[in-house]
């Protein structure tokens, strides 16, 4: 009990700091806000100009704003967006249904696609482990802005396979779940490679075999989990790769969503939707890491008594 | 056979540098020069990559647009290791409360994706070649601070930073003789490998539009161009990423080599 205490305490420190450090940030931009509400180069009356820094708090005090900031952070109503009058979390909450398709598309994908791998080349011979790990690092090196236009280019142009933008459908989802897992997946795979091989030294991999457990099983069943706890620890890593890459992909596809608006409202200085897009994500990344202290309780039971999370 | 690699990607990175500094040697043209009869041309002889939409040479782009790829990723990995000098420095020595808040600051930070970070950046210092760079600066500081931070704490318990404190030499003394250029070699390895990210994100905010602008020839930017056409023109698409691509893998397996190299030296 005490345990989930702390974890909740700290979870939302961390969301605290980011959304000061954003609000820090956003204090240093150069210009008047206010331009970025009416456009850059609309003519203001001195009224009207008072009248809107009135309308968003931009009148009041910094720590006045700072704490006023606050208050909506704690329930999550970041007022209205400048570029399309309406509030903040009505916009995060109508694009956030096609990212949360597309990341949770990737994050089924990814993890599928390392394992695969890491199975399929973790026999004894050393080739098939050797032409993967060229194959990883060509593409981790890959940027996925490219990988996605390469993608469109053949199955979409050339092939005629695949919608080139966005109907709706599960088709225009294919490629860019691809785009967005496919250097996840080279990433993960590296690590559960790595991690598979320590496990297989490990002192309970020879016991099994001792016992007469075939070497097939030993690797399957006994040390495929282990290989899965280091690709835990890069939970935070994962979905920050996840927010971040759906920003180029939505981009590349044309997709709506968290990270196209992410892009035109740093475009447009619309601050209200940057400072609800880092919370958001701060949230998301605290969520996912105190899912993944559970995670690690289910896939290593000798942690279980530590976490004070029960068997599932 | 893992020589090869490296004797490869060194030669690779050898032949970047010459594009980077004299690009005239390797292309010869005007990487600008616009031909309305010669648009969307397919690779032949005369044009090595084909030509784009305002019938440019595409080879000629990607050998001028080296310069600008790498001068980002360069100038942004330099860039981050003086912030994370800096930070890692001044949390390491300034006592338990500052080392919190500056650590606490570099946790919060990376909760952030580090995509978003260098669009935050981007806000304040607007969009260009300067803003990108330093926003992939920022972008890699927070992790970069805490190795400088961990480094610099096991340097200060080392024997000789002891003698040399016991020996009354001036803490900014120690600090800049002893404890900064022990902190700086498993820096440098880390640098290495960076520099391939560095380089590939600072062309992602190019192609995002915030960096390089067209007509720069930088690679990130010339896709974003061709992507209008590439049910025209896959080949104005497909050089500057093969580019970039190659870059990197070629700037990871040097920097992978160096790593490996150091690792007797700065175990940890």
């Amino acid at each position: 009990m005490r345990g989930v205490l702390t974890r909740l305490v700290s979870a939302a420190l961390v969301v605290w700091a980011a959304a000061t450090c954003a609000f820090l940030v956003l204090q240093l931009i150069p210009g008047d806000p206010v331009y970025a509400v009416v456009g850059s180069d609309a003519l203001v009356s001195e009224e009207q100009h008072e009248r809107i820094r009135a309308e968003y708090g931009l009148d009041q005090p910094l720590v006045v704003q700072y704490l006023n900031y606050v208050a909506r952070l704690a329930t999550f109503r970041f007022g209205d967006s400048y570029q399309l009058q309406q509030p903040v979390a009505t916009v995060l909450a109508d694009q956030l249904w096609p990212t949360v398709q597309l990341a949770l598309a990737a994050t089924v994908l990814a993890p599928l696609l390392a394992v695969g791998v890491t199975v399929a080349t973790s026999g004894r011979r050393n080739w098939p482990r050797r032409l993967s790990a060229a194959v990883e690092l060509v593409v981790v090196s890959t940027p996925s802005f490219w990988l996605g236009i390469m993608l469109l280019t053949i199955f979409s142009f050339r092939l005629g396979w695949l919608p080139v933008s966005e109907t709706g459908g599960v088709a225009s989802l294919v490629l860019p779940t691809i785009t967005l897992a496919l250097p996840i997946a080279a990433v993960l795979t590296q690590v559960m490679r790595e991690g598979l091989l320590a496990a297989l030294d490990q002192p309970f991999a020879v016991t099994a075999r001792a016992r007469g457990v075939p070497e097939t099983a030993v690797r399957y069943r006994h040390a495929l989990r282990h290989s899965a706890l280091p690709a835990l620890t890069m939970a935070g890593w994962f979905t920050g790769t996840l927010l971040g890459g759906a920003v180029i992909v939505e981009n590349v596809f044309a997709r709506p969503g968290i990270g196209r608006i992410t892009l035109q409202a740093v475009g447009d200085r619309d601050l209200p939707v940057v400072q609800g897009v880092v919370a958001l994500s701060a949230v998301v990344f605290v969520a996912v890491s105190v899912l993944v202290d559970v995670l690690y309780a289910v896939v290593d039971p000798r942690l279980r008594r530590k976490t004070g999370v029960q068997a599932i | 056979m893992r020589h090869v690699g490296v004797v490869t990607a060194a030669a690779f990175l050898l032949l970047l540098v010459v594009a980077a500094l004299f690009p005239r040697l390797l292309a010869a043209g005007d990487p600008t020069a616009t031909d309305p009869l010669a648009t969307f041309l397919p690779p032949d002889s005369a044009h090595l990559f084909g030509t784009d939409q305002l019938g440019r040479d595409v080879f000629t782009r990607v050998v001028h647009g080296a310069r600008h790829s790498l001068a980002i990723g360069a100038a942004a990995t330099v860039g981050g290791l003086l912030i994370a000098v800096v930070w890692g420095l001044l949390a390491a020595l300034s006592g338990r409360f500052g080392d919190a808040v500056l650590m606490r600051v570099a946790d919060a930070l990376l909760a952030l994706p580090g995509l978003l970070l260098a669009l935050l950046v981007v806000l304040i210092t607007g969009k260009g070649v300067v803003g990108a760079t330093l926003a992939v600066a920022v972008g890699i500081a927070p992790g970069f601070a805490r190795v400088v931070r961990a480094q610099a704490l096991v340097v200060r318990r080392s024997g000789y930073v002891e003698a040399a404190i016991g020996l009354g030499v001036p803490r900014p003394l120690v600090v800049l003789r002893h404890v900064l250029p022990n902190t700086f070699g498993p820096l440098l390895v880390l640098a290495t490998v960076t520099l391939g990210v560095s380089i590939s994100t600072g062309a992602a905010l190019s192609y995002l539009g915030l960096g390089a602008q067209p007509p720069t020839p930088e690679w990130g930017a010339m896709l974003t161009e061709s992507q209008g056409f590439l049910h025209l023109a896959w080949w104005a698409a497909l050089f500057p990423g093969l580019m970039l691509v190659l870059t990197v893998i070629a700037v990871t397996v040097a920097g992978r080599h160096a790593q490996n190299r150091s690792e007797g030296r700065y175990a940890s």
